[in-house]
């Protein structure tokens, strides 16, 4: 922190931030990406400009300005990039969504399945309008972040009936994480990892001394006691039943996952991370033994090309191939083959079509890009002055992080896959409309946190000790 | 479409996406740093990559005192070269000593704006005398100026590395 003057200048501490007008200008640009993105892709594919660009343009540019002036109204502290980025996601998802529309293999694929293929990008819009609509709806209604506090044991009831109410439905591409009603499926793990922060923040808050303190010192460890290791081992029971009865590895490693990390900030211990290594490390492998679904997604991560030749699914390979025919700078949207893929190629697999098209320099951009989201969400958790904020901000970072790493790790083969969405960019109702109220609770965190102090009330002892004269 | 305008277009989507990057560091980063540099008069020179400063351009007042040049001063050996800020709101501040007088006070104008209670209007200044000695001078201060534990009462030459307090606030010159 230098800075070096002239005699013109005057160095003083810097006033309430308020950002708005940044926040503004990196919207502006956060919209231009993706129609910049949109035109290139559509000229790549079509030769021609793409008919739909001022329609996609114009909603994503409202669907940011809406967000921006609730912003300014509601949440006038706020840090100004979560919005900017979330939104550039979103606009690229759109872009990467309607270029594997495009693609004629993958409706070629839907014709010899007999059915019918219908582009996924025009409901995925609907469905950011319907994210942004719940990220206005949560800054308007949460009036502040602190009230989530009392429904913490509430919160908990519905993450648990979230997380076990897929069991009753049908399973579908090998894992029970829909809930099917009418037409519609909702996957409620992506709503439950947002209420299951707040439980977990709620709970570790009033517990957290106990859990840090209460303790016994054993080769440069802190162990816990017996009994207060009787949460942690709670949600393990039940991220593996997840893992049994849903065949879902993603959310349970999530759910796990959020938990030690929310455990090790609440309570400074390292051997939480310990603990929980070891035991994800043991459920992980206990599973994998003796559950088909789960054994065969390792045996696939693995060795992906041995599968793909026996006749198994080839996404993985062909994924990885994406991978490396994209190079460094990649082929260009809409120039490359990523649609091989097949199933689930817009959906968990978007990942290899920013690979390939994008190339290692756009995938690092995007990586930073979610980065980016974590940095200012942890750096919110250091700013929010009370507990149970601190606490929310850095789990529902950390469970965007786990996110992000589950997928893109998935997809590039360094872990086995798991059947969840890349935030924002994935084609899936459920995870943009969930992403979207998870940066709206955090805007409204940062927006307390970065608010400046109010003044000191005065004080009533000088008018008490006032000297009267006659 | 010819193949040039679609790699023009791929290369040239990849550098905007990392301008993107790159200009949200420069947010988080001007987000970081605690002190806000404004430009007094017409001459900008002090910070040009700090967004703040243009935007605090209209709240300025009076022109830029006449700047004095310290021939000799610069020269020396063992001179000071840098004032810094070592405790209070400012700490970690560092001003570069170009034989310009620096103020010290809450008022706006002040080199440095002290955001603290104890502090006057005008408090004190540092400038350098005619054989480029810093000399520290209170301004008829109400809590007083500090060089080292002993209250100033005339103009009094620092040395390199003496605390200069003002109400929370810590100042000292380095080489």
């Amino acid at each position: 922190m230098s800075s070096s003057t002239t005699n013109t200048t005057t160095i003083s501490t810097a006033g309430p931030p308020s950002r708005r007008n940044t926040e503004l200008a990196m919207l502006v640009f956060a919209v231009i990406i993706p129609v910049f993105a949109y035109a290139n892709a559509g000229l790549a594919l079509s030769d021609e400009m793409p008919s739909g660009m001022l329609s996609y343009g114009l909603g994503l540019g409202l669907l940011a300005g809406v967000g921006h002036l609730v912003v300014r109204k509601f949440a006038p502290y706020a840090d100004p990039l979560l919005l900017p980025i979330a939104t550039l996601l979103n606009g690229l998802g759109l872009v990467l969504i309607w270029r594997l529309d495009q693609s004629r293999r993958l409706a070629q694929r839907a014709e010899d399945a007999h059915t019918v293929f219908s582009p996924s990008a025009p409901n995925q819009l609907i469905y950011s309008a319907l994210g942004v609509a719940l990220f206005v709806g949560v800054l308007i209604l949460l009036k502040d972040h602190r009230l989530l506090q009392r429904y913490t044991y509430i919160s908990m009831v519905v993450a648990l009936i979230l997380l076990i109410l897929p069991m009753f439905f049908p399973a579908r591409f090998g894992a029970r994480i829909w809930i099917t009603i009418g037409g519609f499926s909702i996957q409620p793990g992506e709503f439950a990892k947002i209420i299951i922060a707040v439980f977990f923040s709620g709970y570790l808050m009033v517990k957290r001394d106990a859990l840090a303190l209460a303790s016994r010192r054993f080769m440069g460890l802190y162990l816990p006691r017996g009994r207060d290791l009787g949460p942690i081992l709670v949600v393990w029971g039940i991220s593996i039943l997840i893992l049994v009865f849903e065949t879902d590895l993603g959310t349970s490693l999530l759910f796990f996952g959020l938990f030690v990390v929310m455990l090790y900030v609440a309570t400074e211990r390292t051997s939480w991370i310990v603990f929980g290594l070891l035991m994800s490390a043991a459920g992980a492998v206990g599973v994998a033994t003796f559950e088909p679904h789960v054994q065969s997604r390792v045996d696939a991560w693995l060795d992906p090309f041995a599968v793909a030749k026996a006749g198994g699914s080839d996404q993985i390979a062909q994924a990885l191939m994406a991978f490396g025919s994209g190079g460094v700078f990649g082929t260009g949207l809409g120039q490359g083959n990523s649609d091989l893929i097949g199933f689930a190629a817009n959906s968990d697999f978007i990942l290899a079509t920013v690979g390939e098209e994008l190339g290692l320099a756009g995938t690092m951009g995007l990586l930073l890009l979610y980065g980016l989201i974590v940095e200012r969400g942890v750096r919110t958790a250091l700013a929010a002055r009370d507990p149970f904020g601190k606490l929310l901000a850095i789990g529902l970072s950390a469970a965007f992080a786990i996110q992000v790493f589950v997928v893109a790790g998935g997809v590039m083969g360094l872990i086995p896959l798991t059947g969840m969405t890349m935030p924002f960019i994935a084609s899936g109702g459920s995870s943009v409309i969930a992403n979207w109220a998870l940066v709206a609770i955090l805007i409204k965190v940062s927006d307390t946190a970065r608010r400046p102090a109010p003044m000191p009330a005065p004080t009533t002892d000088a008018e008490m000790t006032q000297v009267v004269r006659p | 479409m010819s193949e040039l305008t679609l790699t023009v277009m791929r290369l040239g989507f990849l550098a905007v996406l990392w301008l993107f990057v790159i200009v949200a560091v420069q947010v988080i980063r001007s987000d970081l740093f605690g002190t806000r540099v404004t430009q007094r008069g017409s001459a900008r020179r002090g910070g040009p990559d700090r967004p703040q400063a243009q935007q605090q351009q209209q709240r300025q007042q009076s022109a830029p005192p006449p700047q004095r040049q310290q021939s000799g001063g610069r020269g020396r050996r063992g001179a000071p070269t840098k004032l810094v800020v070592s405790e209070g709101t400012l700490t970690g501040t560092t001003v570069a000593l170009q034989g310009q007088t620096i103020t010290l006070g809450r008022a706006h104008d002040s080199t440095i704006v002290l955001d603290d209670d104890y502090a006057s209007s005008r408090h004190a200044r540092i400038y350098p005398d005619r054989d480029g000695q810093w000399i520290v001078e209170d301004l008829g201060s109400t809590n007083g100026t500090y060089l080292d534990r002993t209250r100033l009462t005339t103009p009094t030459p620092i040395q390199l590395g003496a605390p200069i307090r003002i109400g929370k606030t810590v100042i000292e010159l380095r080489k």
